[in-house]
Protein backbone atom coordinates (compact mmCIF):
# COMPACT_ATOMS: atom_id res chain seq x y z
CA UNK A 1 0.00 0.00 0.00
CA UNK A 2 1.40 3.36 -1.01
CA UNK A 3 1.78 5.87 1.78
CA UNK A 4 -0.10 8.94 0.64
CA UNK A 5 0.52 12.43 1.94
CA UNK A 6 -2.17 13.03 4.52
CA UNK A 7 -3.73 16.40 3.77
CA UNK A 8 -6.30 16.14 6.51
CA UNK A 9 -4.20 15.53 9.60
CA UNK A 10 -6.30 14.29 12.48
CA UNK A 11 -5.08 13.51 15.90
CA UNK A 12 -7.97 12.38 18.05
CA UNK A 13 -8.49 14.64 21.03
CA UNK A 14 -9.85 13.89 24.47
CA UNK A 15 -13.26 15.29 23.57
CA UNK A 16 -13.65 13.37 20.33
CA UNK A 17 -15.98 10.81 21.87
CA UNK A 18 -19.73 10.48 21.95
CA UNK A 19 -22.08 10.93 24.87
CA UNK A 20 -25.76 10.31 24.36
CA UNK A 21 -27.67 10.61 27.66
CA UNK A 22 -31.28 9.50 28.12
CA UNK A 23 -32.33 10.80 24.73
CA UNK A 24 -35.93 10.58 23.57
CA UNK A 25 -37.24 11.39 20.15
CA UNK A 26 -40.82 11.22 18.94
CA UNK A 27 -42.07 11.91 15.42
CA UNK A 28 -45.54 13.16 14.75
CA UNK A 29 -47.10 11.39 11.81
CA UNK A 30 -50.58 11.37 10.42
CA UNK A 31 -51.20 8.06 12.12
CA UNK A 32 -50.20 9.43 15.50
CA UNK A 33 -46.89 9.84 17.31
CA UNK A 34 -44.05 7.40 16.65
CA UNK A 35 -41.66 6.99 19.56
CA UNK A 36 -38.35 6.32 17.83
CA UNK A 37 -36.10 6.56 20.86
CA UNK A 38 -36.90 6.56 24.56
CA UNK A 39 -34.18 7.06 27.19
CA UNK A 40 -31.45 5.95 24.84
CA UNK A 41 -27.95 6.23 26.24
CA UNK A 42 -24.66 5.45 24.59
CA UNK A 43 -21.04 6.44 25.01
CA UNK A 44 -17.99 6.08 22.83
CA UNK A 45 -14.45 6.90 23.86
CA UNK A 46 -12.24 8.73 21.36
CA UNK A 47 -10.98 6.27 18.76
CA UNK A 48 -13.40 3.56 19.81
CA UNK A 49 -15.51 1.59 17.36
CA UNK A 50 -18.97 1.18 18.82
CA UNK A 51 -21.38 -0.97 16.85
CA UNK A 52 -25.12 -0.69 17.40
CA UNK A 53 -27.44 -3.61 16.62
CA UNK A 54 -31.16 -3.78 16.96
CA UNK A 55 -34.31 -4.94 15.21
CA UNK A 56 -35.60 -2.97 12.21
CA UNK A 57 -37.27 0.30 13.07
CA UNK A 58 -35.60 0.61 16.48
CA UNK A 59 -34.45 4.16 15.81
CA UNK A 60 -30.89 3.37 14.77
CA UNK A 61 -30.94 5.86 11.92
CA UNK A 62 -32.54 8.47 14.20
CA UNK A 63 -29.69 7.89 16.65
CA UNK A 64 -27.09 8.59 13.96
CA UNK A 65 -28.91 11.69 12.76
CA UNK A 66 -28.99 13.01 16.34
CA UNK A 67 -25.26 12.41 16.64
CA UNK A 68 -24.66 14.20 13.32
CA UNK A 69 -26.74 17.16 14.44
CA UNK A 70 -29.33 16.55 11.71
CA UNK A 71 -32.05 16.28 14.36
CA UNK A 72 -32.46 17.56 17.89
CA UNK A 73 -33.60 15.35 20.78
CA UNK A 74 -36.95 16.04 22.42
CA UNK A 75 -35.29 15.38 25.76
CA UNK A 76 -31.88 14.25 26.99
CA UNK A 77 -28.50 15.43 25.82
CA UNK A 78 -26.27 14.62 22.88
CA UNK A 79 -22.67 15.69 23.26
CA UNK A 80 -20.25 14.59 20.62
CA UNK A 81 -17.43 15.62 18.36
CA UNK A 82 -18.20 16.92 14.86
CA UNK A 83 -19.62 13.94 13.02
CA UNK A 84 -19.99 13.03 9.39
CA UNK A 85 -22.57 10.65 8.00
CA UNK A 86 -21.99 7.75 5.69
CA UNK A 87 -25.43 6.87 4.39
CA UNK A 88 -26.73 3.36 3.92
CA UNK A 89 -26.67 3.48 0.13
CA UNK A 90 -23.55 4.87 -1.47
CA UNK A 91 -25.45 7.79 -3.09
CA UNK A 92 -22.55 8.65 -5.37
CA UNK A 93 -23.29 11.43 -7.84
CA UNK A 94 -23.78 9.72 -11.22
CA UNK A 95 -22.46 12.74 -13.15
CA UNK A 96 -19.18 12.85 -11.23
CA UNK A 97 -16.12 10.63 -11.59
CA UNK A 98 -14.90 8.54 -8.66
CA UNK A 99 -12.29 11.25 -8.05
CA UNK A 100 -14.84 14.07 -7.92
CA UNK A 101 -17.21 12.02 -5.78
CA UNK A 102 -14.42 11.34 -3.30
CA UNK A 103 -13.63 15.05 -3.10
CA UNK A 104 -17.24 16.17 -2.57
CA UNK A 105 -16.74 17.01 1.12
CA UNK A 106 -13.90 19.34 0.15
CA UNK A 107 -15.99 20.99 -2.57
CA UNK A 108 -18.78 21.38 0.00
CA UNK A 109 -16.38 23.41 2.14
CA UNK A 110 -15.58 25.67 -0.81
CA UNK A 111 -12.29 24.08 -1.90
CA UNK A 112 -11.66 24.55 -5.63
CA UNK A 113 -12.03 21.70 -8.11
CA UNK A 114 -8.31 21.29 -8.82
CA UNK A 115 -7.36 21.36 -5.15
CA UNK A 116 -10.08 18.84 -4.22
CA UNK A 117 -8.88 16.47 -6.96
CA UNK A 118 -5.25 16.81 -5.90
CA UNK A 119 -6.21 15.97 -2.31
CA UNK A 120 -8.47 13.03 -3.17
CA UNK A 121 -6.27 11.39 -5.84
CA UNK A 122 -3.65 9.78 -3.55
CA UNK A 123 -6.43 8.47 -1.33
CA UNK A 124 -8.11 6.66 -4.20
CA UNK A 125 -4.84 4.92 -4.89
CA UNK A 126 -4.52 4.00 -1.23
CA UNK A 127 -8.05 2.61 -1.24
CA UNK A 128 -7.27 0.29 -4.15
CA UNK A 129 -9.07 2.42 -6.71
CA UNK A 130 -6.05 3.37 -8.83
CA UNK A 131 -7.03 3.47 -12.50
CA UNK A 132 -10.67 4.17 -11.64
CA UNK A 133 -10.24 7.88 -10.88
CA UNK A 134 -12.16 8.88 -13.99
CA UNK A 135 -14.76 6.11 -13.90
CA UNK A 136 -18.32 7.11 -13.23
CA UNK A 137 -20.21 5.31 -10.43
CA UNK A 138 -22.15 3.22 -12.97
CA UNK A 139 -18.85 1.67 -14.05
CA UNK A 140 -17.81 0.66 -10.52
CA UNK A 141 -18.66 -2.49 -8.60
CA UNK A 142 -20.66 -2.33 -5.38
CA UNK A 143 -17.57 -2.72 -3.21
CA UNK A 144 -15.70 0.00 -5.10
CA UNK A 145 -18.64 2.36 -4.81
CA UNK A 146 -18.81 1.78 -1.07
CA UNK A 147 -15.09 2.50 -0.78
CA UNK A 148 -15.51 5.77 -2.70
CA UNK A 149 -18.47 6.63 -0.49
CA UNK A 150 -16.43 5.89 2.66
CA UNK A 151 -13.53 7.97 1.35
CA UNK A 152 -15.91 10.83 0.60
CA UNK A 153 -17.04 10.87 4.24
CA UNK A 154 -13.49 10.33 5.56
CA UNK A 155 -12.20 13.37 3.65
CA UNK A 156 -14.66 15.57 5.50
CA UNK A 157 -11.89 15.46 8.10
CA UNK A 158 -14.16 15.03 11.11
CA UNK A 159 -13.21 12.96 14.16
CA UNK A 160 -16.47 11.02 14.34
CA UNK A 161 -17.86 8.73 11.63
CA UNK A 162 -21.53 7.75 11.75
CA UNK A 163 -21.94 4.71 9.50
CA UNK A 164 -25.49 3.66 8.72
CA UNK A 165 -25.48 -0.03 7.76
CA UNK A 166 -22.61 0.66 5.38
CA UNK A 167 -22.32 -2.85 3.97
CA UNK A 168 -25.97 -3.94 4.05
CA UNK A 169 -26.45 -3.53 0.31
CA UNK A 170 -23.41 -5.60 -0.64
CA UNK A 171 -23.30 -9.28 -1.49
CA UNK A 172 -22.12 -11.59 1.30
CA UNK A 173 -18.56 -12.08 0.05
CA UNK A 174 -17.94 -8.41 -0.69
CA UNK A 175 -19.39 -7.54 2.71
CA UNK A 176 -16.80 -9.71 4.52
CA UNK A 177 -13.99 -8.17 2.45
CA UNK A 178 -15.23 -4.67 3.19
CA UNK A 179 -15.39 -5.39 6.95
CA UNK A 180 -11.72 -6.41 6.95
CA UNK A 181 -10.89 -3.43 4.77
CA UNK A 182 -12.63 -1.00 7.14
CA UNK A 183 -10.62 -2.25 10.12
CA UNK A 184 -7.42 -1.90 8.10
CA UNK A 185 -8.27 1.69 7.10
CA UNK A 186 -9.25 2.70 10.63
CA UNK A 187 -5.96 1.33 11.94
CA UNK A 188 -4.09 3.92 9.89
CA UNK A 189 -6.78 6.64 10.04
CA UNK A 190 -8.09 6.56 13.57
CA UNK A 191 -11.59 7.86 14.05
CA UNK A 192 -14.29 7.44 16.61
CA UNK A 193 -16.84 5.26 14.87
CA UNK A 194 -20.52 4.66 15.46
CA UNK A 195 -21.62 1.86 13.17
CA UNK A 196 -25.22 0.82 12.96
CA UNK A 197 -25.95 -2.65 11.60
CA UNK A 198 -28.48 -5.43 11.73
CA UNK A 199 -25.78 -8.02 11.17
CA UNK A 200 -24.83 -9.44 14.57
CA UNK A 201 -21.61 -11.04 13.33
CA UNK A 202 -20.56 -7.75 11.75
CA UNK A 203 -21.19 -5.96 15.04
CA UNK A 204 -18.99 -8.41 16.95
CA UNK A 205 -16.19 -8.60 14.38
CA UNK A 206 -15.91 -4.82 13.95
CA UNK A 207 -16.81 -3.34 17.32
CA UNK A 208 -14.75 -2.59 20.39
CA UNK A 209 -18.13 -2.57 22.06
CA UNK A 210 -21.55 -3.71 20.89
CA UNK A 211 -24.62 -1.80 22.00
CA UNK A 212 -27.83 -3.83 21.68
CA UNK A 213 -31.04 -1.89 21.22
CA UNK A 214 -34.62 -2.89 21.92
CA UNK A 215 -37.44 -2.59 19.46
CA UNK A 216 -39.33 0.70 19.17
CA UNK A 217 -39.12 2.88 21.18
CA UNK A 218 -35.40 2.16 21.01
CA UNK A 219 -33.13 2.13 24.01
CA UNK A 220 -29.97 0.27 24.95
CA UNK A 221 -30.72 -3.09 26.54
CA UNK A 222 -27.20 -4.48 26.67
CA UNK A 223 -23.63 -3.41 26.18
CA UNK A 224 -21.11 -6.05 25.33
CA UNK A 225 -17.39 -5.39 25.52
CA UNK A 226 -15.41 -7.11 22.74
CA UNK A 227 -11.86 -7.31 24.00
CA UNK A 228 -10.52 -9.56 21.28
CA UNK A 229 -7.37 -8.86 19.30
CA UNK A 230 -7.65 -7.94 15.62
CA UNK A 231 -7.87 -9.29 13.02
CA UNK A 232 -10.72 -11.40 14.35
CA UNK A 233 -11.62 -14.69 12.75
CA UNK A 234 -15.34 -15.19 12.30
CA UNK A 235 -15.10 -18.86 13.29
CA UNK A 236 -13.15 -18.08 16.46
CA UNK A 237 -15.01 -19.65 19.43
CA UNK A 238 -14.75 -16.34 21.32
CA UNK A 239 -16.42 -14.49 18.42
CA UNK A 240 -19.12 -17.14 18.17
CA UNK A 241 -19.75 -16.95 21.93
CA UNK A 242 -20.10 -13.15 21.79
CA UNK A 243 -22.42 -13.47 18.82
CA UNK A 244 -24.66 -15.74 20.84
CA UNK A 245 -24.52 -13.31 23.73
CA UNK A 246 -25.70 -10.48 21.45
CA UNK A 247 -28.44 -12.65 19.95
CA UNK A 248 -29.61 -13.55 23.45
CA UNK A 249 -29.77 -9.85 24.33
CA UNK A 250 -31.88 -9.35 21.19
CA UNK A 251 -34.18 -12.10 22.41
CA UNK A 252 -33.27 -14.44 19.58
CA UNK A 253 -32.04 -17.95 20.33
CA UNK A 254 -28.79 -18.78 18.55
CA UNK B 1 -26.00 3.14 -25.29
CA UNK B 2 -26.97 3.52 -28.92
CA UNK B 3 -30.46 2.18 -28.40
CA UNK B 4 -33.02 4.38 -30.10
CA UNK B 5 -30.61 6.09 -32.49
CA UNK B 6 -30.49 3.49 -35.24
CA UNK B 7 -33.97 2.04 -35.44
CA UNK B 8 -36.77 4.46 -34.74
CA UNK B 9 -37.11 6.83 -37.71
CA UNK B 10 -37.83 4.09 -40.27
CA UNK B 11 -41.09 2.91 -38.82
CA UNK B 12 -42.28 6.47 -38.33
CA UNK B 13 -41.23 7.32 -41.89
CA UNK B 14 -43.04 4.28 -43.30
CA UNK B 15 -46.24 5.23 -41.45
CA UNK B 16 -45.90 8.81 -42.65
CA UNK B 17 -45.49 7.69 -46.28
CA UNK B 18 -48.59 5.49 -45.95
CA UNK B 19 -50.66 8.35 -44.50
CA UNK B 20 -49.50 10.77 -47.21
CA UNK B 21 -50.37 8.20 -49.87
CA UNK B 22 -53.88 7.82 -48.41
CA UNK B 23 -54.29 11.60 -48.40
CA UNK B 24 -53.14 11.82 -52.03
CA UNK B 25 -55.57 9.09 -53.09
CA UNK B 26 -58.42 10.69 -51.16
CA UNK B 27 -57.96 14.08 -52.89
CA UNK B 28 -57.23 12.59 -56.33
CA UNK B 29 -60.36 10.44 -56.18
CA UNK B 30 -62.43 13.57 -55.53
CA UNK B 31 -62.93 13.17 -51.79
CA UNK B 32 -62.21 16.84 -51.18
CA UNK B 33 -62.02 20.10 -53.09
CA UNK B 34 -58.29 20.75 -53.78
CA UNK B 35 -58.83 24.39 -52.80
CA UNK B 36 -59.84 23.26 -49.33
CA UNK B 37 -57.60 20.24 -49.00
CA UNK B 38 -54.69 20.36 -51.44
CA UNK B 39 -53.14 17.06 -52.46
CA UNK B 40 -49.68 16.29 -51.06
CA UNK B 41 -48.10 16.75 -54.50
CA UNK B 42 -49.50 20.30 -54.62
CA UNK B 43 -47.99 21.00 -51.18
CA UNK B 44 -44.70 19.55 -52.38
CA UNK B 45 -44.79 21.73 -55.48
CA UNK B 46 -45.43 24.81 -53.31
CA UNK B 47 -42.52 23.83 -51.07
CA UNK B 48 -40.32 24.00 -54.19
CA UNK B 49 -41.89 26.90 -56.10
CA UNK B 50 -42.30 29.16 -53.04
CA UNK B 51 -39.00 28.11 -51.49
CA UNK B 52 -37.49 31.59 -51.19
CA UNK B 53 -40.70 33.05 -49.73
CA UNK B 54 -41.09 30.12 -47.33
CA UNK B 55 -37.38 30.23 -46.50
CA UNK B 56 -37.26 33.90 -45.56
CA UNK B 57 -40.42 33.60 -43.44
CA UNK B 58 -39.07 30.43 -41.83
CA UNK B 59 -35.97 32.29 -40.66
CA UNK B 60 -38.18 34.85 -38.91
CA UNK B 61 -40.21 32.18 -37.10
CA UNK B 62 -37.14 30.11 -36.29
CA UNK B 63 -35.50 33.10 -34.61
CA UNK B 64 -38.63 33.72 -32.55
CA UNK B 65 -38.92 30.09 -31.48
CA UNK B 66 -35.24 29.66 -30.60
CA UNK B 67 -35.07 32.90 -28.62
CA UNK B 68 -38.42 32.14 -27.00
CA UNK B 69 -37.28 28.67 -25.87
CA UNK B 70 -34.04 30.13 -24.58
CA UNK B 71 -35.98 32.78 -22.66
CA UNK B 72 -38.37 30.16 -21.27
CA UNK B 73 -35.49 27.86 -20.24
CA UNK B 74 -33.53 30.56 -18.46
CA UNK B 75 -36.52 32.09 -16.68
CA UNK B 76 -38.03 28.62 -16.08
CA UNK B 77 -34.86 27.39 -14.40
CA UNK B 78 -34.52 30.55 -12.29
CA UNK B 79 -38.20 30.41 -11.37
CA UNK B 80 -38.01 26.71 -10.43
CA UNK B 81 -34.98 27.35 -8.23
CA UNK B 82 -36.75 30.24 -6.49
CA UNK B 83 -39.86 28.13 -5.88
CA UNK B 84 -37.72 25.22 -4.73
CA UNK B 85 -35.99 27.39 -2.12
CA UNK B 86 -39.08 29.14 -0.84
CA UNK B 87 -42.17 27.11 0.13
CA UNK B 88 -43.98 30.40 0.69
CA UNK B 89 -43.24 31.53 -2.83
CA UNK B 90 -44.30 28.11 -4.08
CA UNK B 91 -47.68 28.34 -2.36
CA UNK B 92 -48.19 31.90 -3.58
CA UNK B 93 -47.04 31.60 -7.16
CA UNK B 94 -47.58 28.00 -8.25
CA UNK B 95 -51.39 28.22 -8.50
CA UNK B 96 -51.04 31.41 -10.53
CA UNK B 97 -48.56 29.66 -12.79
CA UNK B 98 -51.12 26.93 -13.44
CA UNK B 99 -53.74 29.60 -14.06
CA UNK B 100 -51.47 31.25 -16.64
CA UNK B 101 -51.67 28.03 -18.66
CA UNK B 102 -55.43 28.29 -18.91
CA UNK B 103 -55.20 31.67 -20.67
CA UNK B 104 -56.39 31.24 -24.26
CA UNK B 105 -53.34 32.26 -26.26
CA UNK B 106 -55.36 33.42 -29.35
CA UNK B 107 -56.97 36.02 -27.08
CA UNK B 108 -53.87 36.97 -25.10
CA UNK B 109 -51.62 37.33 -28.14
CA UNK B 110 -53.40 40.38 -29.69
CA UNK B 111 -53.42 42.10 -26.29
CA UNK B 112 -49.69 41.55 -25.99
CA UNK B 113 -49.16 42.92 -29.49
CA UNK B 114 -51.13 46.07 -28.62
CA UNK B 115 -49.09 46.41 -25.47
CA UNK B 116 -45.60 45.46 -26.68
CA UNK B 117 -45.77 46.49 -30.34
CA UNK B 118 -45.31 44.61 -33.60
CA UNK B 119 -41.67 43.66 -33.04
CA UNK B 120 -40.25 40.34 -31.86
CA UNK B 121 -40.94 41.03 -28.18
CA UNK B 122 -44.65 40.01 -28.00
CA UNK B 123 -43.78 36.82 -29.94
CA UNK B 124 -41.09 35.92 -27.44
CA UNK B 125 -43.49 36.55 -24.56
CA UNK B 126 -46.18 34.33 -26.11
CA UNK B 127 -43.70 31.53 -26.87
CA UNK B 128 -42.19 31.77 -23.39
CA UNK B 129 -45.68 31.78 -21.89
CA UNK B 130 -46.67 28.51 -23.58
CA UNK B 131 -43.32 26.73 -23.07
CA UNK B 132 -42.42 28.01 -19.60
CA UNK B 133 -44.86 25.75 -17.78
CA UNK B 134 -43.54 22.36 -18.88
CA UNK B 135 -40.00 23.48 -18.09
CA UNK B 136 -40.91 24.64 -14.58
CA UNK B 137 -42.96 21.54 -13.78
CA UNK B 138 -40.32 19.04 -14.94
CA UNK B 139 -37.42 20.97 -13.38
CA UNK B 140 -39.22 21.16 -10.04
CA UNK B 141 -39.81 17.42 -10.22
CA UNK B 142 -36.08 17.01 -10.88
CA UNK B 143 -35.19 19.01 -7.76
CA UNK B 144 -37.70 17.07 -5.68
CA UNK B 145 -36.32 13.72 -6.86
CA UNK B 146 -32.95 14.32 -5.20
CA UNK B 147 -32.42 11.78 -2.43
CA UNK B 148 -32.99 13.47 0.97
CA UNK B 149 -30.09 11.45 2.40
CA UNK B 150 -27.78 13.23 -0.04
CA UNK B 151 -28.94 16.59 1.32
CA UNK B 152 -28.31 15.30 4.86
CA UNK B 153 -24.85 14.14 3.81
CA UNK B 154 -24.05 17.61 2.50
CA UNK B 155 -25.23 19.09 5.80
CA UNK B 156 -22.78 16.91 7.73
CA UNK B 157 -20.14 18.20 5.30
CA UNK B 158 -21.10 21.68 6.57
CA UNK B 159 -22.06 22.75 3.04
CA UNK B 160 -24.00 26.02 2.82
CA UNK B 161 -27.42 25.57 1.24
CA UNK B 162 -26.49 27.22 -2.06
CA UNK B 163 -23.46 24.97 -2.45
CA UNK B 164 -25.64 21.90 -2.01
CA UNK B 165 -27.84 23.33 -4.74
CA UNK B 166 -24.92 23.90 -7.07
CA UNK B 167 -23.21 20.55 -6.54
CA UNK B 168 -26.23 18.28 -6.08
CA UNK B 169 -29.67 19.62 -6.96
CA UNK B 170 -28.84 21.65 -10.05
CA UNK B 171 -26.91 18.91 -11.91
CA UNK B 172 -29.47 16.32 -10.78
CA UNK B 173 -32.30 18.37 -12.32
CA UNK B 174 -30.63 18.97 -15.70
CA UNK B 175 -32.14 15.85 -17.36
CA UNK B 176 -35.57 17.07 -16.22
CA UNK B 177 -34.87 20.51 -17.64
CA UNK B 178 -34.10 18.86 -20.97
CA UNK B 179 -37.33 16.87 -20.78
CA UNK B 180 -39.26 20.07 -20.16
CA UNK B 181 -37.52 21.81 -23.04
CA UNK B 182 -38.34 18.89 -25.37
CA UNK B 183 -42.03 19.21 -24.52
CA UNK B 184 -41.73 22.98 -24.82
CA UNK B 185 -40.35 23.07 -28.39
CA UNK B 186 -43.45 21.43 -29.78
CA UNK B 187 -45.84 23.93 -28.21
CA UNK B 188 -43.46 26.83 -28.83
CA UNK B 189 -44.01 26.46 -32.58
CA UNK B 190 -47.77 26.67 -32.05
CA UNK B 191 -47.27 29.72 -29.84
CA UNK B 192 -45.21 31.38 -32.55
CA UNK B 193 -48.02 30.92 -35.08
CA UNK B 194 -50.62 32.48 -32.78
CA UNK B 195 -48.29 35.36 -31.97
CA UNK B 196 -47.64 36.06 -35.66
CA UNK B 197 -51.34 35.88 -36.50
CA UNK B 198 -52.00 38.50 -33.82
CA UNK B 199 -49.81 41.03 -35.56
CA UNK B 200 -46.79 40.45 -37.71
CA UNK B 201 -45.48 41.27 -41.16
CA UNK B 202 -43.45 38.12 -41.65
CA UNK B 203 -43.05 34.58 -40.37
CA UNK B 204 -44.61 31.27 -41.32
CA UNK B 205 -47.68 31.91 -39.14
CA UNK B 206 -48.18 35.23 -40.89
CA UNK B 207 -47.70 33.58 -44.29
CA UNK B 208 -50.26 30.92 -43.38
CA UNK B 209 -52.72 33.60 -42.32
CA UNK B 210 -52.16 35.47 -45.63
CA UNK B 211 -52.38 32.40 -47.84
CA UNK B 212 -55.81 31.13 -46.76
CA UNK B 213 -57.92 34.11 -47.94
CA UNK B 214 -55.94 34.12 -51.21
CA UNK B 215 -56.96 30.48 -51.64
CA UNK B 216 -53.30 29.53 -51.73
CA UNK B 217 -54.03 26.53 -49.53
CA UNK B 218 -51.10 24.50 -50.83
CA UNK B 219 -48.75 27.26 -49.68
CA UNK B 220 -50.49 27.40 -46.29
CA UNK B 221 -50.00 23.65 -45.94
CA UNK B 222 -46.39 24.01 -47.02
CA UNK B 223 -45.89 26.47 -44.16
CA UNK B 224 -47.40 23.94 -41.75
CA UNK B 225 -45.13 21.17 -43.08
CA UNK B 226 -42.08 23.35 -42.47
CA UNK B 227 -43.28 24.23 -38.95
CA UNK B 228 -43.77 20.54 -38.09
CA UNK B 229 -40.42 19.58 -39.53
CA UNK B 230 -38.84 22.39 -37.55
CA UNK B 231 -40.43 21.26 -34.27
CA UNK B 232 -39.38 17.65 -34.89
CA UNK B 233 -35.83 18.76 -35.72
CA UNK B 234 -35.62 20.83 -32.54
CA UNK B 235 -36.86 17.86 -30.52
CA UNK B 236 -34.28 15.57 -32.11
CA UNK B 237 -31.55 18.17 -31.69
CA UNK B 238 -32.35 18.56 -28.00
CA UNK B 239 -32.26 14.77 -27.57
CA UNK B 240 -28.83 14.66 -29.18
CA UNK B 241 -27.61 17.61 -27.11
CA UNK B 242 -28.82 15.88 -23.98
CA UNK B 243 -26.94 12.69 -24.79
CA UNK B 244 -23.85 14.71 -25.48
CA UNK B 245 -24.08 16.98 -22.43
CA UNK B 246 -25.41 14.47 -19.90
CA UNK B 247 -24.04 11.06 -20.89
CA UNK B 248 -24.36 9.86 -17.29
CA UNK B 249 -28.14 10.10 -17.49
CA UNK B 250 -28.08 7.37 -20.15
CA UNK B 251 -25.49 5.22 -18.49
CA UNK B 252 -27.16 2.30 -16.83
CA UNK B 253 -25.31 0.26 -14.28
CA UNK B 254 -22.86 -2.03 -15.97
CA UNK B 255 -21.11 -4.96 -14.43
CA UNK B 256 -17.56 -4.00 -13.54
CA UNK B 257 -14.60 -5.77 -12.04
CA UNK B 258 -15.17 -6.25 -8.31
Amino acid sequence: MIEAPVKEPRELQGDDGVSVELVSRTFRTRRGPVHALASMSLRARPGEIVTVVGPSGCGKTTLLELVCGLQLPDSGTVRCAPAVLMPQRDLLLPWCTALDNAGLALRARGVGRAQARATAAPWLERFGLAGFEHARPAELSGGMRQRVSFLRSLLAGKPLLALDEPFAALDAITRLQMQDWLIEVLASEPRTVLLVTHDVEEAVVLGDRVVVMSGRPGHAVAEIEVSLARPRRRGDPAVVALREQVLAALGVSA
Amino acid sequence: MRRGLSGWPWRAAALLVALVALWELYVDLGGADPLILPAPHEVARSLWVDRSLLGSNFLVTAEEVLLGILLASVTGLAFSAAIHFSPTLRRAVYPLLVASQTLPIPIVAPVLVLWLGFGILPKLVVIALVSFFSIVVTTLAGFAAVDPDLIKLMRTFDAPRQRTFRHIELPAALPSLFTGAKIAVTVAVIGAVFAEQAGASSGLGYLFEQSIPQLLTARAYAAVVILSAFAISLFALLSLAERWALPWAYQREQAAAP
